[in-house]
């Protein structure tokens, strides 16, 4: 009956191109709203809501109007697991989420078995931030798409970064003890012991996630251990509170990571006073010089009160977007079709591409350093008020970027 | 080695002492009321949004008064109107009235300050490092909280053990039908005592909201924990919680600090076992299990010591 619906309504498009905002496009944003990891999940809530009013203003999706449907997981694989039940049963067809790995294998396993279950009630996973590798390797599904880099795809980017510079002599690993954490440090480990093998690791700790509320003691360890250089995936008050312990305890070394811009990150890093000597790996950033991005990140600013924190939704939902007016229909199994192997300009400028053998989206990645902004002009962007800024050192474009992967895909 | 150990009793001491400030009201509430708190951290985050408030508006100093006060007065008014009520129908009403009403002071919370952290900072006046050992610069605020705890555990102990105040509040604490039968309003040093207790959490939040993380979900952080501290400590014993304040919090950094795992003990395990849960559990290091020792703690002193370190009763 659905099926029939959706087959009407798409013809009817097709027909009269009058068929408005028949039936709206709701995405079911399943991310902690609530507990430790919360202020993240507000941040990527505003992030979503926004980009649902710009596709609205323009017209929607093919006339539909999207909204988002805010559904709290408390970062719980098992909370999540409900929310996306309850998402199904009101018949919402795309859901995203993107805070924990943990959260994200089981949602990716939720939309497999619900797929295979109930055809014609599809539902499609849109990943914009858990990048544990093996949810577009062993455990990869037709019906997950990531538009985050992997961890190993940034690893391998950081590393290659770590390799020309020859400063770096001892590193020191501290990651959240979950999946995510735990693929950042093997990688780091393997990925740096090939670059640079004569660099020492000289710590490699696991701490529990968004559960430690002083990281004296681990900053204490970090210092006896000689370390130069930290290497962490930390995100969230995770990230915030140990450079917050680092700037108490005056611990002065380089720290490369992947989640530094997120909330209360950058103030922290202004407190640790290591001026352009906190890296961060991602796919864009405020001041990357792309017109067309800094005007976005402008407007965004001034209705949100955040940053871009995360350049990769943009490109999830205006590919959402292209996608469905590739195929010309909101269904999600001809949505998921026309994703496969799609190409896109990103947001903060460049190719990318679906790739259609694991579901993973490749584009150009950045690695910029925190600090003092030079030239106002150029870079104008600040983050959380501290006069500090992100500066772009180093671009890899999308084929440097390119990993093998072990997904054998199984399509519908 | 020498500087990990030096850094990590700092550390320690520091959190326990913390950890202190927030048992001493709990402890005594607890063996007042025979009610454990469960709302108790909340006080100590609502200590903490209050100061970060009344530090925008009126500076620190005057903060770091009237935020506990204000806290002390919240407290005081759910004891007259809310357990107070529940009395009569027994312990579980209070416990679940207490285990509400930290839910609902958390999402009062973070509806007025949203649910990011906000942006507490230490004073200017504290922020510089007081000395530097091993080249690791030890932050003068930590020092001001050390001493605001130790003030804090001395009055106490002075007016517990040395005032008539005191001494009524421990008769009240185990004859509270003879304390009233001798003309005293049992019932208002109850509330007394739960106003103290809570604005003692909320002096806890105040200093303790610029150090770690202001955010709505620092209740939730340090709560359980706290629990710990009273049981191990032995109910209704100050000096006991003081005990097990300083023990736990010197448990849970050095713990971090070690790197000791079944495996450098014993040796790896054959590789031809392959991977398995026996395998994680021979890897796993002290510093990762960190986190549950004191948990660990609780259910041994439950077994072997139910009435805790210095408690003198078993309920």
């Amino acid at each position: 009956m659905r099926k029939l619906i959706v087959a009407a309504a798409a013809a009817l498009t097709v027909l009269g191109g009058a068929a408005s905002a028949q039936e709206t496009i709701k995405i079911g944003y399943i991310d902690p709203l609530s507990g430790g990891g919360a202020s993240v999940g507000e941040g990527g809530l505003k992030t979503f809501q926004y980009l649902a009013d710009e596709l609205n203003a323009k017209g929607g999706i093919l006339g539909h109007k999207v909204e988002i449907v805010p559904l709290d997981n408390k970062t719980n694989p098992q909370e999540s697991l409900v929310q996306a039940q309850k998402a199904v049963d009101a018949g919402i067809h795309y859901i995203t989420q993107g805070n924990g790995s943990s959260v994200g294998a089981a949602l990716e396993d939720f939309v497999t078995k619900n797929n295979s279950r109930n055809p014609g009630k599809e539902v499609l996973y849109f990943n914009y931030a858990a990048v544990d590798p093996s949810m577009t390797n062993e455990k990869c599904s037709y019906w997950h798409f990531r538009w985050d880099a992997n961890s190993d795809i940034k690893m391998a980017a950081l590393t290659n970064y770590m390799k020309g510079q020859p400063s770096i002599k001892k590193v020191y690993l501290i990651n959240m003890d979950y999946s995510f954490g735990q693929s950042v440090r093997s990688e780091a480990r393997k990925m740096l012991g090939e670059k640079r093998p004569d660099i020492q690791i000289v710590g490699d700790e696991l701490h529990p996630m968004l559960k430690v509320a002083d990281f004296s003691p681990y900053i204490a360890k970090i210092k006896a251990s000689g370390a130069d250089t930290v290497v962490t995936g930390n995100w969230g008050q995770d990230f915030a509170l140990l450079l917050k312990a680092a700037a108490d305890a005056g611990l002065k070394v380089n720290w490369y990571t992947y989640y530094a811009g997120g909330s209360g990150g950058p103030t922290a890093i202004k407190q640790t006073g290591l001026d352009h000597q906190v890296f961060q790996i991602s796919e864009g950033i405020p001041n990357s010089g792309n017109k067309a991005a800094m005007d976005f990140e402008k407007d965004f600013r001034a209705k949100t009160g955040i940053s871009v924190w995360y350049p990769r939704a943009v490109n999830e939902m205006r590919m959402f977007k292209a996608a469905a007016e590739k195929a010309n229909s909101i269904d999600p199994v001809k949505v998921a079709a026309a994703l496969e192997g799609m190409k896109f300009e990103v947001f903060d400028g460049g190719d990318g591409f679906m790739r259609k053998d694991d579901h993973q989206f490749f584009q150009p990645i950045i690695i910029s350093s925190f600090g003092t902004l030079a030239d106002k002009a150029k870079e104008p962007f600040d983050e959380e008020n501290t006069g500090w800024g992100w500066h772009p050192v180093s671009k890899i474009d999308t084929d440097q970027t390119m990993l093998p992967t072990t997904c054998n895909m199984k399509r519908p | 080695m020498a500087e990990l150990i030096v850094i990590s009793t700092l550390n320690g001491v520091l959190f326990g002492m913390l950890l202190f400030l927030l048992s001493s009201g709990l402890t005594v509430i607890f063996s007042m009321m025979g009610v454990l708190n469960f709302a108790h951290a909340s006080f100590y985050m609502l200590g903490a949004f209050f100061g970060y408030q009344l530090t925008r508006w009126i500076g620190f100093w005057p903060a770091l008064v009237i935020a506990p006060l204000l806290v002390g007065v919240v407290g005081m008014g759910v004891e007259r109107y809310g357990l107070r009520n529940t009395h009569k129908h027994g312990h579980v009403a209070e416990l679940l009235l207490t285990f509400g009403l930290a839910f609902a002071i958390e999402e009062i919370v973070s509806m007025i300050w949203g649910k990011s952290p906000v942006d507490y900072r230490v004073p200017a006046a504290l922020d510089f490092p007081a000395f530097t050992v091993f080249s690791t610069n030890y932050p003068a605020y930590k020092i001001f909280m050390l001493v605001v705890s130790v003030v804090i555990f001395i009055a106490l102990l002075v007016t517990l053990k040395r005032t008539r105040v005191g001494l009524i509040v421990q008769a009240a604490l185990t004859h509270p039908s003879m304390v009233g039968h001798l003309g005293h309003n049992v019932g208002r040093v109850f509330m007394l005592v739960f106003g103290v207790g809570s604005a003692l959490a909320g002096l806890a939040g105040v200093i303790a909201g610029p150090s770690l993380v202001t955010q709505s979900d620092m209740a939730a952080l340090l709560g359980p924990i706290l629990f710990v501290v009273i049981v191990f400590g032995g109910l209704g014993s100050l000096p006991g919680a003081f005990i097990a304040s300083l023990l736990i919090g010197l448990i849970q950094t050095f713990a971090v600090a070690l790197n000791g795992s079944l495996a450098s003990v014993f040796g790896p395990l054959d590789p031809s076992l392959g991977a398995s849960p026996l395998t994680d559990i021979w890897n796993v290091t002290i510093a990762q299990i960190a986190p549950i020792l004191p948990y660990l703690l609780l259910v041994l002193v439950l077994i072997f010591r139910p009435m805790g370190l210095l408690g003198t009763r078993e309920s």
